[in-house]
């Protein structure tokens, strides 16, 4: 094939690749609505159970969440596993053709398709959702489909509909192969940080309801099917303290040996650097906040959240606000 | 960090008030030394850093633009001087962000140092006796078995096998693996240490300058060559600058000539030959983006390019007052560039002309700009002044910029500002019988930026120390497993049990393993129902 059709299939694949994300999402939005409807048919029944043996309940000890009801409807909870999973089908579907597109842009541009905004913008969402589907089955992480489709989705779309720039050579100072390490280690932790940073939202969410229900409150119906507080600041956790040794490796040593061949000072302060150290900063805080009393839990997670702030701001915030030697095709 | 000292306190007795003492100097200074090792107030400094640098990527940075911070004060005439006095133009300099950094490395050394000993110490000690009550802890299996016979023995071998540290006790052996995590931390924050050493090496003793050099023309390494210089603080003059030179042969440069990055370079390459030191043989050396030239310690990068219109003015009297070629600066992407020709010898009065050069020409209705960078309709769009010639003064001036102060525009007979449009070849007259300029050609120029940045061999080492060290901290998982065997109302129970630090990781699993593991060798006799 030539590079005019692999540009041509890339076109075809991304779009493509957004509705299919999109749809993941509808199904896994199905999944939340129903995991509340399922509660709440059950809630009736459920209430007699409480008050019979309301004290109890309540002064359960720590960490005694309510799980799931046990007295849940089994066809709804039918139709809510199937959500689920087809959302994950789903998700596996659209990553193929988003795979598809990215490599066929690459073909096309007969480069590492990562040169310019657009393209770092398709390769960067990419790498969420390999983040995503590595850690699906490991960390049980389907609770995170919504958040995650929806990411991925919007990043796609706004790619195709306002980043958009045809396949095309490098400017001179992209021409090496530090271009395809210092970016990878970039977008791979990148991807790891969004993981990180969604299931510390959910965390946060989860948290604040398991503190209500020790308080004698009721938690919200959707809530009961995600996994325990603990456990999800233990899963974001694994999963940025995956990502901050590559992030250290990607923009404080490839990043600095790049900028050292090309522009002769391996720092110089430019806006992506400064972010990119910022960014580090923040998430060295976050594993020295894991370890400091009065800071573990809902501390450390609204730092996780802060970090992936920064690194969208570094990602996007800077290209487009701030002029500096990263500013690359225009944008 | 807090971990390791609320377990020294804890150790040590009741922990102290978090008050400032009533204990004079001494106590206070312990106060504050204390405090400022602390884990929170790491966090807090940690905060302040990032916090800190945000400014430096959004004002304008001495270091990195000197004519955008001269714009920025110009244009905010009260907020300017303000910026001015926080530092805010030359932020990583500053003395507020150094104080940052340098508590925060203080903070770290502080709170290193006391755990590197805490290990040693840990090193030394061996694995913990069993605790009392073993089915408390998180993982947890027990079998039965009728004589105890050499099940220790093969609970021994079982834990090495899994690198355990393995100790015995009366009844019992204590297992402990996962001492490489602590290691792995200290190893990321001394190393960060030595990065930091590394580069403030680099930034006390190294140098940074740029010169531009016309195709053809030569450079020489001395301080005085140099267009800008920035040297280090502890820098000491031309002693310190290897004594190469070098001469630009040529210069190549393709650009994208279609589609929608039309105009975006491609290529350059420079040809330079050099010589490492005066007596040195004379060598070639093709310099692109991303390939300096390394010369003993110091490096040539090619940082951009240009043209150089070659011009000869006459004057008054018929005399050549200006021969040669004048760099222009490029003011956009189709390198439409400026610059200046001054003839300050011509008489009976000076001469000095300004305006552009356009590689590829295009008369617009904005007058005549460039449409695209590479040299496809090269023309030079200029006006002239003239002025009483000036006793020298000594002063630098720029090459770039025409001090017209002195100096009044030609004017045609009708009044109009003189300016005259000419292609390579051309000549034109200047009113009044001035004299005459001449576009003879054009020549491009490179930009070259000479470095030396000791110093960074140690930063990389440090830095790459620090992820290895990072990456044991991080996966490293320290755990104690117990393996104790008790007579219970006359029969043998065999427990074994283990317990992590930190997050749990497949904890059950491993249990389970060394407790299938020790059954069958020593149960083979009599298995329990």
């Amino acid at each position: 094939m030539s590079p005019e059709t692999y540009a041509q299939v890339s076109n075809l694949l991304i779009p493509t690749a957004t509705v299919i994300y999109a749809l993941a999402m509808v199904s896994h939005a199905m999944e939340w609505a129903l995991g509340r409807a399922a509660v709440a048919k059950t809630a009736a029944v459920k209430e007699e159970v409480l008050v019979a043996s309301d004290g109890a309940t309540v002064s359960g000890g720590a960490g005694a969440v309510p799980d799931a009801p046990a007295v849940e409807e089994p066809a709804s909870s039918e139709r809510l596993d199937a959500a689920s999973r087809i959302g994950l089908l789903l998700t596996w579907l659209g990553f193929v053709l988003h795979l598809g597109g990215v490599v066929t842009r690459g073909l096309a541009a007969e480069r590492v398709p990562w040169g310019n905004m657009y393209e770092f913008s398709i390769t960067a969402s990419l790498a969420v959702a390999i983040v995503y589907l590595i850690f699906v089955q490991r960390y049980k992480l389907q609770y995170l489909g919504l958040g995650v489709t929806f990411v991925v989705a919007a990043v796609l779309g706004l790619a195709a509909l306002a980043l958009y720039t045809p396949a095309g050579p490098l400017v001179p100072a992209l021409h090496s192969y530090w271009l395809v390490i210092h970016v990878s280690a970039a977008a791979i932790s990148g991807g790891a940080f969004t993981v990180g940073g969604l299931v510390s939202v959910l965390y946060l969410v989860k948290a604040r309801a398991e503190r209500r229900v020790l308080a004698g409150g009721t938690m919200a119906a959707s809530l009961r099917r995600l996994p325990s507080a603990e456990a999800m600041d233990g899963t974001a956790y694994k999963v940025l303290a995956f990502a901050f040794p590559l992030w250290t490796f990607g923009v404080l040593v490839a990043g600095p040996i790049w900028a050292e061949h090309a522009w002769g000072r391996y720092w110089g302060w430019d806006p992506k650097e400064v972010w990119s150290l910022v960014t580090w900063v923040v998430y060295a805080a976050y594993l020295h906040a894991r370890a400091t009393a009065g800071w573990r839990g809902r501390g450390a997670a609204t730092i996780a959240i802060v970090g992936w702030f920064v690194f969208i701001f570094n990602f996007v915030g800077v290209n487009l606000l701030v002029s500096g030697l990263h500013s690359y095709a225009g944008v | 960090m807090t971990e390791i000292k609320d377990r020294i306190a804890a150790a040590s007795g009741p922990e102290e008030p978090s008050g400032p003492p009533a204990l004079g100097l001494v106590g206070w200074l312990r106060w504050t030394w204390r405090q400022l090792t602390s884990m929170k107030t790491a966090l807090v400094l940690l905060f302040l850093l990032a916090l800190g640098a945000v400014p430096g990527s959004l004002v304008p940075q001495t270091s990195i633009d000197p004519i955008k911070v001269s714009d920025f004060l110009t244009a905010h005439p009260k907020l300017g001087p303000l910026y001015d006095k926080l530092g805010l133009f030359d932020v990583y300099k500053s003395a507020w962000f150094s104080a940052i950094y340098l508590l925060l490395f203080i903070s770290l050394i502080g709170c290193v140092v006391p755990r590197l000993s805490v290990y040693v110490k840990g090193l030394r000690a061996r694995p913990p006796k069993p605790p009392r009550n073993l089915n408390r802890l998180p993982g947890y299996q027990r079998f039965e078995l009728s004589e105890a016979g050499d099940v220790l023995e093969v609970a021994t071998r079982e834990l090495r096998r899994r690198r355990f540290r393995v100790q015995s006790y009366d009844g019992a052996v204590g297992a402990e693996r996962g001492y490489l995590r602590e290691a792995g931390n200290l190893l990321f924050h001394f190393s960060l240490i030595l990065a930091l050493v590394g580069v403030a090496w680099g930034s006390l003793f190294g140098y940074r300058g740029s010169v531009l050099v016309v195709v053809g023309n030569g450079f020489s390494n001395s301080v005085a060559q140099y267009d800008d210089f920035t040297p280090g603080r502890a820098f000491s003059g031309d002693d310190d600058l290897p004594p190469f030179s070098l001469t630009v042969k040529d210069f190549e440069v393709k650009f994208q000539e279609d589609g929608p990055q039309k105009g975006a370079a491609r290529e350059f390459k420079a040809q330079l030959d050099y010589q490492e030191t005066p007596d040195a043989p004379e060598k070639s050396y093709q310099l692109e983006v991303n390939h300096p030239l390394k010369l003993d310690g110091s490096s040539v990068y090619l940082l951009g390019h240009g043209y150089a219109p070659r011009v000869t003015v006459k004057d008054g009297q018929g005399n050549v007052a200006f021969s040669g070629p004048a760099p222009f600066l490029p003011q956009d992407s189709n390198f439409s560039s400026f610059g200046v020709v001054k003839a300050p010898d011509a008489r009976p009065e000076t001469l000095g002309f300004e305006g552009f050069f356009l590689p590829t020409s295009y008369i617009g209705p904005n007058g005549p700009v460039s449409v695209f960078p590479d040299d496809l309709n090269p023309e030079l769009v200029m006006t002239g002044y003239y002025g009483r010639p000036q006793p020298e003064t000594g002063k630098p001036e720029s090459v770039y910029q025409l001090d017209k102060s002195k100096l009044t525009q030609f004017e045609q007979a009708n009044g109009d500002k003189w300016r005259f449009q000419l292609a390579p070849g051309q000549s034109a007259q200047l009113p009044d019988k001035a004299g005459s300029i001449t576009f003879d050609g054009y020549s491009r120029w490179v930009k070259l930026q000479i470095s030396h940045t000791p110093g960074t061999g140690l930063a990389l080492a440090g830095i790459s120390l620090a992820i290895l060290g990072l990456m044991g901290s991080l996966f490293v998982h320290p755990r104690r497993t117990w393996v104790r065997v008790r007579e219970e109302d006359g029969r043998t129970v065999v427990e074994v049990a283990g317990l992590d630090r930190g997050p749990e990781r497949g904890l059950g699993d491993e249990i389970q393993a060394i407790t299938t593991a020790l059954k069958p060798a020593s149960s083979s006799t009599q298995e329990q129902p």
